[in-house]
Order: C-alpha cells, then sequence, then structure tokens
C-alpha cells in the first residue's frame, strides 16, 4: 500500500479520510471500528452531495426550463429567486401527509420508502475519484441494474395501495416501461463490459484512461439507446408518460402528499443523478480527462461531467413534448431492440478481431471508433426508412379516422415492413 | 464464515428470508404476499453475498426481485378474482402434508449427506469464471435452455396472439 499523501491533499479526498482512520486505529479502537467509520463517513458524503446537487438541480432546473419556455421561472424567494428550493422543503415537510380511507395502509406507508433505498444504494458502487467508491464491486454494472429494477416493484406498489384508478395506471405503465427499458439498457452495458473485460466499474475507468479513450467514441449507439433507456427509468420527459400530468393526473404518486410525495421527488432527482454518473463512469471516462486529471482533481471532474449529463436531462425535459405510450413501447421493441442487438454483435467480433489478430491498440481502437460511428448512423437511418419513421409527414394526407379509439389521429401508424 | 461479522449477517438474512417467506403463506392479501415474497428473495441474495457468490447474488435481485416479480405481479392483475384474496382454497390438506414433505426430504437430506469442503480459495471474479463454465463444459445444457425458453416464449405468443392478419389489427 503506498503511503498515504498529506490529509489536506484534495486530489484525493480519500487522503482525509485514511488520515483520521489511522488516528483512531492510533488511539487503540479495535479492527471493527475504522471500517464502520469509514462506511459511516462515506455515506454521509454521499447524502450530503446529493441533497446539496438536488437542492441546486431544483433551482436550475426550473429557471433553465422557465427561460426555454419563455418564462421567467421562480424569482421571488431570496435574489433571483435562489431559496425556493428552501422554501419548497419546508412547504413539504409542513404538509399533511394524507393517506385515503381505502388505502392499504402498510403499503402506502412501505412505498415511498422502498423507491427510496434503491435510489441510494446505486451510488455505493460509483467511483467518484480513483479509488473513491464505497465498494467497487466486481460485478459493479449488473448491480447498478439489479437494484435499479428493484424500483419497478416500489413503483407498482405505490400505484397499487393507492387504491386509485389514475394511480394504478401509473404504476402500470412505469412496469411496462421499465420492464422494456430495462433489456435495452443490459444490451448497451454489455457492450462496455466486452470491450473493457471486466463488470467493475472502476476497471472500466482504469481501462478507458488506460488506452487513452473514452467509451463514448466506441460504442456511440450504444450511449444513444444507453441515455434514451434512462431517462424512461428516472421517468423524466419526454418519457415521463407514468406520471402524464394531462392524462392521468400525476401517476403512482397521485394520492401521495406533504413529504411522502417529497420521498418520491427526492428519490426520482437521485435516479437522475445516478444515471448520469453511471454515464460518466462507463461512457465519458469517469475522473480521467486526457491529462487534466493532473491539475483538477478527478472528483471535481467527475461532478463536472455529471452535471453536464444531468443538465442533458433537463434540457430534453424542457423542449421535447411527451410520448404516448404505445410509440414508446413500439420504440423499444421494434427501434432499440434489434439496433443493440447488432451493437453487440459488432462489439463482439471487433473485440474478437482484436485479439486474435494481436492488433496494437493505437491502430485497432481508431479503427474501431470510425467504423462504430459510421455504422451508428447507417442503422439509425437505414433502420428508420426501413420502419417508414424517417420522414415524418409535415402535413397529413388525411385524417385517419380510427373506429376503435374513437378518436382522430392525423398520421397513419408506421405500416408494416416498406410502406410508409 | 469464520469472523463474527459473516455469522451475524448469516443469522439476520436467515431470519429475513424465512421470516419473510412466512408471511408469504401466512398473509391474505396478494400483493402483500408478493412484496414479502420479494424480501425473502433479496434475503437469498444476501446469504449469496457471505458465500462470496456476487455475481449469483446480482443475477438473483436482477432476475426474481427484478423480473419473477413483475411477471407474478401481472400473474395478479389478469386474474379476475384473485386480486383482493388469497384465503380462498379448498387444498389446505393435502398442501400442508406436500410442504411438510418436501421440508422433511430437505432436511434429511442435508442432515444426512456427506458434505465435502473444499479447501481451495475463493475466486477472485465469479463472473468471468461462471462465463467460462457455462460457454466451455455446459455449452450444450446452456443452448438447450436458451431454446427452451424462446420457444415458450414463442407458444405463449402463438396461443394468445388473436385471428385475423397483423395488417388488421393495425
Amino acid at each position: 500500500m503506498p503511503p498515504l499523501a498529506e490529509w489536506y491533499d484534495l486530489r484525493d479526498l480519500g487522503n482525509a479520510v485514511g488520515a483520521f482512520l489511522d488516528w483512531i486505529r492510533d488511539q487503540g479502537a479495535p479492527d471493527w471500528v475504522p471500517y464502520v467509520v469509514s462506511g459511516v463517513i462515506g455515506i454521509l458524503a454521499i447524502l450530503v452531495w446529493l441533497l446539496l446537487s438536488q437542492l441546486s438541480f431544483i433551482w436550475i432546473e426550473r429557471r433553465v426550463i422557465g427561460r426555454m419556455q419563455s418564462r421567467i421561472g421562480p424569482n421571488r424567494v431570496g435574489p433571483r429567486g435562489l431559496l425556493q428550493p428552501i422554501a419548497d422543503t419546508i412547504k413539504l415537510f409542513l404538509k399533511e401527509a394524507i393517506t385515503n380511507r381505502h388505502a392499504d395502509r402498510p403499503l402506502f406507508w412501505a412505498a415511498p420508502i422502498l423507491i427510496f433505498l434503491p435510489a441510494l444504494t446505486v451510488f455505493a458502487v460509483i467511483p467518484f475519484g480513483s479509488g473513491m467508491s464505497l465498494a467497487d464491486l466486481n460485478v459493479g454494472v449488473l448491480f447498478v441494474i439489479a437494484v435499479s429494477s428493484v424500483n419497478t416493484m416500489a413503483v407498482f406498489v405505490a400505484g397499487w395501495a393507492s387504491n386509485n384508478k389514475f394511480a394504478l395506471l401509473g404504476a402500470m405503465r412505469t412496469v411496462a416501461m421499465l420492464i422494456s427499458y430495462e433489456l435495452i439498457q443490459v444490451l448497451a452495458l454489455l457492450g462496455i463490459a466486452v470491450f473493457a473485460g471486466s463488470m467493475r466499474i472502476g476497471a472500466i475507468v482504469d481501462w478507458q484512461s488506460h488506452f487513452n479513450t473514452w467509451l463514448l467514441f466506441l460504442q456511440p449507439l450504444a450511449l444513444v439507446s444507453f441515455i434514451i433507456a434512462s431517462s424512461v427509468e428516472i421517468g423524466r420527459s419526454p418519457m415521463d408518460i407514468s406520471e402524464a400530468e394531462s392524462e392521468i393526473v400525476a401517476g403512482y404518486h397521485t394520492e401521495y402528499s406533504g413529504i411522502k410525495f417529497g420521498f418520491f421527488y427526492t428519490a426520482e432527482y437521485f435516479a437522475g443523478f445516478a444515471i448520469s454518473a453511471i454515464t460518466v463512469a462507463l461512457y465519458l471516462g469517469g475522473w480521467t480527462a486526457w491529462g487534466l486529471e493532473e491539475w483538477v482533481p478527478g472528483w471535481l471532474l467527475f461532478l463536472a461531467k455529471l452535471y453536464l449529463v444531468f443538465f442533458l436531462f433537463v434540457w430534453t425535459r424542457g423542449t421535447l413534448p411527451r410520448l404516448r405510450i404505445d410509440q414508446l413501447m413500439a420504440f423499444a421493441w421494434k427501434f432499440l431492440l434489434p439496433l443493440a442487438l447488432v451493437n453487440v454483435l459488432v462489439t463482439g467480433a471487433e473485440v474478437l478481431i482484436w485479439r486474435e489478430g494481436d492488433l496494437s491498440a493505437g491502430l485497432a481502437l481508431p479503427i474501431f471508433g470510425i467504423v462504430n460511428a459510421a455504422l451508428a448512423v447507417a442503422l439509425v437511418i437505414g433502420w428508420a426508412t426501413f420502419m417508414g419513421h424517417l420522414r415524418p409527414e409535415r402535413r397529413a394526407k388525411r385524417a385517419v379516422l380510427t373506429q376503435e379509439l374513437g378518436a382522430i389521429y392525423y398520421r397513419r401508424p408506421a405500416g408494416p415492413l416498406g410502406e410508409a | 464464515m469464520e469472523d463474527t461479522g459473516s455469522i451475524v449477517a448469516f443469522w439476520l438474512l436467515a431470519a429475513l428470508t424465512v421470516g419473510a417467506a412466512l408471511g408469504v403463506a401466512a398473509v391474505r392479501d396478494l400483493i402483500r404476499a408478493v412484496v414479502l415474497l420479494i424480501t425473502s428473495f433479496l434475503g437469498v441474495a444476501g446469504l449469496y453475498i457471505t458465500l462470496s457468490a456476487d455475481f449469483v447474488a446480482v443475477a438473483q435481485v436482477l432476475i426474481y426481485a427484478g423480473a419473477i416479480s413483475v411477471l407474478i405481479l401481472f400473474a395478479i392483475m389478469l386474474t379476475p378474482r384473485a386480486s383482493r384474496d388469497n384465503a380462498e382454497t379448498f387444498l389446505q390438506a393435502p398442501g400442508l402434508l406436500l410442504a411438510g414433505l418436501v421440508a422433511f426430504t430437505i432436511a434429511f437430506v442435508s442432515l444426512e449427506a456427506d458434505w465435502s469442503v473444499v479447501e481451495r480459495e475463493g475466486f477472485e471474479e465469479t463472473a468471468s469464471v461462471i462465463g467460462e463454465a457455462l460457454l466451455s463444459k455446459y455449452v450444450l445444457p446452456f443452448e438447450m435452455a436458451s431454446v427452451l425458453l424462446l420457444v415458450s416464449m414463442l407458444g405463449a405468443i402463438v396461443l394468445v396472439r388473436p385471428e385475423g392478419t397483423p395488417e388488421e389489427e393495425e
């Protein structure tokens, strides 16, 4: 074990913690005390950071979306509305948390906690800097997916326990969506594991640092499908149809108020930060940035990238309209899934060529990057043309009256193969 | 499994698993039973972790707690009368008998079997070892399982597919 740097060396926050743990050991504490203390410090640090980030991003998101939609946004509480998140938080704590009479009381209480736990647990495996993760598991990537899949159940419990048809509708939509998009997420991350040869998130960042590349360049198609699938999973617009307020009030948390609603709201933000952090670690090189990490602390780079990715989610929320549930499901199964499968096949073939042909990384990786980028563009355009989605009809040729739906819509559904 | 932490963790997880499993049988509301079943699955995943089987533990959470539970939920939602109560059954006595027999068999086998203890160190990374075993030594059962799953999936689609051509369905 290399000697620890001085505790005030901010390039690795682990130094301060390590010095503190050494001090505890010197006091003659038994072996398990430093172990427990380091865990508690890590958990508290992550929790405090998450809550601070959430408070800041509530304000940023509302202001930015306001600007995008030509409104002002919150500007009354404090200078430029900066204290609005704090006022909101106090409001959430003080409002009555209503439980309706016909709700399933134990499950109604359990749901906010159930949804909060996975959102927080994911952060255990996220490396904020070199060696700065709570538990760098061997199966980190799979752990992330497994933990977020428990979310499905929590959402369903919330919808069911409310005993409200809108809540149940929202929950059913969420379950259907999560099941479909989880598949895409797994297939997208499979390419990462194939390239890096490990599912340990720290090892994947090290791989990117070692070959001086980001997996973003080697897996562009997977990155796009991962981001789309993730924005479905964290329930943000344009994929927030599980809580579409124009259709089903607020989806699965219709009946929740006060701090119980606050739990859902917070869990949604935490999941957003978690997904951004995973995207950064797996696709954007984590705490490395082509030598910049020599000058800037790695964890600052990580956080900067994380906020950029999260800003992407805010941006899409502010600009894109909400999809319809059948469009979203069809998009998963008919569009993203075939592309993700092709991506896995191509990635496997590339790694095989690389290993068997004994190519040097400097030669192989740029070629793979160019091939994959070209392939991604060609596949998206080709498959969209094939499915008849490429050119949306600006002016509908004729209104299609569908008796079954009892509604008019102005665009023929994409026909079976070839017929647009 | 020698140090105190592992032993404490084992007993806590065992109590969680068995307690939740008992709850599944005792609770009348089906959705609560499913929630307890998931708790039990998570407890089993924890037990795998105490055995250093990290890949199996994560797969347990992903498949059982994430996917199988949703399957059960859909089954409950699509069954008209079973949605609120699981108390109606005429098969209590045979069920008890069968459960008792199964419990007896498992207890008997685990007490009587001559368990061999491997002296080797644990694997550094279980995922890659499992992957290589599945694709070399056990490739035939692995492929057969995937074909079986595919066939059952296609069979389910064929069974529930309504009459008529796809064009009319649009």
